[in-house]
């Protein structure tokens, strides 16, 4: 399979250059399955995730979703009773091969959480954490990269004359587009939210998902939501989930306007969850 | 209630009987029993208040510049406590920044490193059982080990590791809570971002775990400048007319110069003894300020 | 903006990415040396128990075990040296009972007065001042009692010597006395508030609520605290040698001298026992006996809170 992933672009690229671009993955899921001890929370989990493209997960809460994008940056190895098998490719290597290094999976696919957790240090320092633990010293570069990425996370305007002030005396959206800042200042590949709004007020809400936007240009973005307007807003695919399997994965659109699959159909229409 | 006059409730009294003069009784007693209650409780203070006051006012006539500069003598008009507080000081060189680093690495081992399995929870046990072991015991193992089996002497840094291993406990437990305190939101954020576990437990953990880290240290040391026993255990002098030159100089400790003075049967040197007395709960005082001062200062930040 | 075009960072990223070799050697360093601080916890209980083992069974070569266990008499400096441990023991406890005389009642009545009457803001004035109590060197609770305790005694019992069980037992009971305090008031505001509330509508006295649904309820952990300040009474030395005296007997008398095992490890240490004689291994005979009274005391302590610990 690896192979053949990998001698695919080769072939394409000859026949249709843009098509391919725009069709390219970062991940690919593979049969997933995991267990919290002896529940298992995903079942049979396939999904392929496009470049630069917003991939929205919606479903009720339990249903694997929150489960699921921590598994694409491994961080619910932090559970020590959590078993997976199966395989998700990013960028064509399995992050569950004993070789692939975690820190650098986690450098090229950022996380955004569902409560903002600045560090309890200065803006400045929130900012260049990234950068400062994978060896970047040099003061210049560290300044060049806190204002280009507050500028990125629409913060640079509002935070820009007290940068040594601690994070916690930011707004809560102003904390939450504070960590988009720390994640983009490594600029990674991916970008993974999990429910980045669900603690926000809804104008916090609104800047958040303004900047979603934005940031698909450079960013492949996956987002965890429990608000299924949200999802119609702002995603270019919409995958959902229930009881840990996936229902149905289609472009937004087609997902909202005509779901294949009546539970699809009955959760987007309010019935339940 | 009481508005009603007396007949009304000699009536009642007399008609509901026993069942009111039940009740009655019942909160006499409860009332009887709260009084005993606070009395209790205000016995600790006022024991603490005579105290205080007691050694105050026998010891505030001896305490002067004199008394803190002089070396011991055999005339109490004479006698200062300067070698004693001098050695309590090279004590604490040694104690304070082994234990901190003992205390500091079983705990960041403890919660960030360890496996749950049996062999760590039995350092865990191991530890809440070293916390009850009399400090006397302690002496004897630093009389063995320290001064005999690695030669050090009766030396600073034979008393300096014996109290290290003393107050190891209290400051393994208390940098244990300050490290289990730290949000799990913020050590996410750093796995989050690539960071290894060192990385994250130096940079993200141990900085937002100082205050707590540093409260109990403050704490645990204080409790070793009080300590006698375990230093009477490995020899430290009870008469010391010099200042220890190296760490492996002999010396002598406040608690133990006290120790010294107390033993002695001329009244006057209970004055003096109360004098550093007086010095030993300043000391401790000052610790114990300090300690709630980061406690209130950083707490909030949490 | 455009960071696509621009991969600088993520470049110098991956750059850096290879050439870390101090990241990686701390990264391998680090769990070592804090396992090896862990390590040192583990070696002090085994030192300590070797040293004890050792050295007692130096002692044993030169007395009899039988003569240790059964003799009444503890005369080690005598012509004919005696090496009975009762009145050593029989000085300890006494001391450890007169102490749990002061500080069962006060300590526990201030227990029920903090967790069951107080008000929130008396407890913070009232818990600090009990900490205070807590952390007051022995030396200085020994000075106090030498001082101050036993002249005081010696004006209500004519009959009392200097050096007495009676002074210092009380004084190492008010030292304990936050130690049962609080333990045994964490005992009592672990009781849920639905078993009082449901005291409480059924008509009963605060009293009432205290004694016999709270303190019941809360039994196990209390008595756990008790243990734990009878260990706490035993092991305590300075107080005893201070204002005990230095006499081993296996007489009751709490008017005349007495001497603990604490107090017989410390006089010993201040006389001039040459190393290597008999004299000078009996500390550690002695010290092995003061380490497992305390240490089943404290064994005992943790399997009864334990078991309170599973009754919510």
């Amino acid at each position: 399979m690896l192979a053949n992933t990998k001698s695919e672009p080769v072939v394409e690229e000859t026949n249709e250059d843009k098509a391919v671009d725009m069709n390219k993955n970062v991940y690919k899921v593979d049969q997933l399955n995991l267990w919290y001890g002896k529940d298992q929370a995903l079942i049979n989990v396939d999904m392929d995730i496009p470049e630069n493209q917003v991939t929205a997960i919606i479903g009720p809460s339990g249903c694997g979703k929150s489960t699921f994008i921590k598994t694409l940056n491994r961080m619910t190895e932090m559970i020590p009773i959590v078993k997976t098998n199966g395989s998700i490719y990013y960028r064509d290597e399995n992050i569950f091969d004993k070789k692939y290094k975690v820190e650098q999976l986690r450098t090229k696919v950022g996380m955004v959480f569902q409560k903002p957790n600045p560090f309890p240090k200065s803006i400045y320092e929130n900012v260049v954490y990234g950068p400062k633990i994978h060896g970047i010293k040099d003061k210049k570069i560290l300044d060049d990269i806190v204002e280009k990425s507050l500028k990125g996370a629409a913060l640079w305007d509002e935070v820009k004359d007290r940068l040594k002030e601690n994070a916690f005396g930011l707004s809560g959206g102003q904390q939450q587009r504070l960590c988009i800042a720390r994640c983009l200042a490594v600029e990674p590949d991916v970008i993974l939210m999990d429910e980045p709004t669900s603690a926000l007020d809804p104008i916090s809400t609104l800047k958040i998902e303004e900047l979603v936007q934005e940031l698909k240009k450079d960013y492949s973005i996956v987002i965890v939501t429990h608000n299924m307007q949200q999802a119609g807003r702002i995603s270019d695919k919409t995958a959902f989930f229930l009881n840990g399997e996936i229902i149905e994965y289609d472009d937004t659109s087609t997902i909202f306007s005509s779901p294949q699959d009546k539970r699809t159909e009955d959760y987007i229409s309010g019935r339940f969850g | 209630m009481r508005a009603v006059g007396d007949e009304t409730a000699t009536g009642y009294t007399q008609g509901k009987g026993k069942n009111a003069a039940n009740i009655s009784s019942r909160e006499i007693k409860s009332k009887l029993f709260k009084g005993l209650f606070i009395g209790a409780t205000g016995f600790s203070l006022i024991v603490l208040l005579v105290l205080l006051i007691r050694i105050f006012t026998q010891g505030i006539g001896f305490l002067s510049w004199d008394f803190l500069t002089s070396f011991p003598s055999r005339r109490p008009a004479d006698a200062g406590i300067y070698s004693a507080f001098i050695g309590t000081i090279w004590m604490m060189a040694v104690t304070a920044p082994v234990s901190f680093v003992l205390g500091v690495g079983t705990a960041i081992y403890l919660e960030e490193y360890a496996p749950k399995n049996r062999f760590t929870g039995l350092i865990q046990m191991n530890i809440s059982n070293l916390a009850g072991v009399p400090s006397i015991v302690f002496g004897l193992l630093g009389l063995t080990i320290f001064v005999r089996e690695l030669s050090l002497g009766r030396s600073v840094l034979a008393g300096g590791f014996t109290m290290a291993l003393l107050i190891l406990p209290i400051i393994v437990v208390a940098s244990q809570e300050a490290i289990r305190s730290v949000p799990a939101e913020l050590k996410e954020a750093s796995y989050g971002m690539g960071a290894t576990k060192w990385q994250t437990t130096y940079r993200i953990v141990l900085p937002a775990a100082l205050p707590g880290i540093l409260t109990g240290n403050i704490l645990a040391l204080s409790r070793a400048i009080g300590e006698t026993a375990p230093l009477i255990m490995i020899g430290a002098l009870t008469y010391v007319a010099f200042l220890p030159e190296h760490l492996l100089s002999q010396f002598t400790v406040m608690p133990i110069q006290i120790f010294n003075w107390t033993s002695r049967p001329q009244e006057e040197f209970h004055f003096v003894a109360a004098s550093g007395i007086i010095l030993l709960l300043v000391m401790l005082l000052v610790m114990n300020s300090i300690a709630v001062w980061i406690r209130n200062k950083f707490q909030k930040r949490l | 903006m455009n960071n696509r075009s621009n991969h600088s960072i993520s470049k110098m990223i991956e750059e850096k990415a290879s050439n870390r070799g101090m990241t990686k050697f701390a990264e391998g360093l680090m769990p070592k040396v804090f396992l090896t601080c862990a390590l040192i916890s583990i070696l002090t209980t085994v030192g300590i128990v070797l040293t004890l083992i050792f050295e007692t069974f130096s002692f044993f070569q030169e007395v009899q075990v039988a003569e240790f266990i059964t003799s009444s008499d503890w005369y080690p400096l005598h012509g004919d040296p005696s090496y009975g441990i009762r009145p050593l023991i029989t000085g300890t406890l006494m001391i450890a009972a007169i102490a749990m005389l002061i500080a069962i009642p006060i300590g526990l009545a201030s227990a029920i007065f903090l967790s069951e009457y107080a008000s929130d803001k008396t407890r913070r004035m009232v818990k600090p001042i009990l900490e205070v109590l807590a952390g007051i060197p022995t030396i200085v609770y020994g000075f106090f009692a030498l001082t101050f305790v036993t002249p005081l005694l010696q004006n209500i019992i004519p009959g009392l010597s200097i050096y007495n069980a009676l002074s210092p037992g009380i004084v190492v009971g008010i030292m304990i006395i936050p130690m049962v305090a609080s333990l045994s008031e964490d005992a009592m505001s672990a009781v849920p508030q639905s078993m009082r509330e449901g005291a409480f509508a059924l008509g009963s006295t605060r009293f009432e609520v205290a004694v016999k649904v709270v303190l019941p309820a809360a039994l196990s952990g209390i008595i756990a605290s008790f243990v734990l300040a009878v260990s706490r009474a035993i092991g305590e030395t300075m107080i005893v040698t201070v204002a005990g005296g230095s006499n081993p007997t296996t007489s009751m008398d709490v008017t005349s001298a007495v001497q603990t095992m604490t107090a017989y490890i410390v006089q010993v240490t201040l006389g001039d026992a040459g190393y290597g004689t008999t004299e000078y291994y009996s500390i550690y005979a002695v010290g092995m006996t003061l380490f497992i009274f305390t240490l089943v005391m404290n064994v005992i302590a943790h399997i009864i809170s334990k078991r309170f610990r599973e009754v919510y």
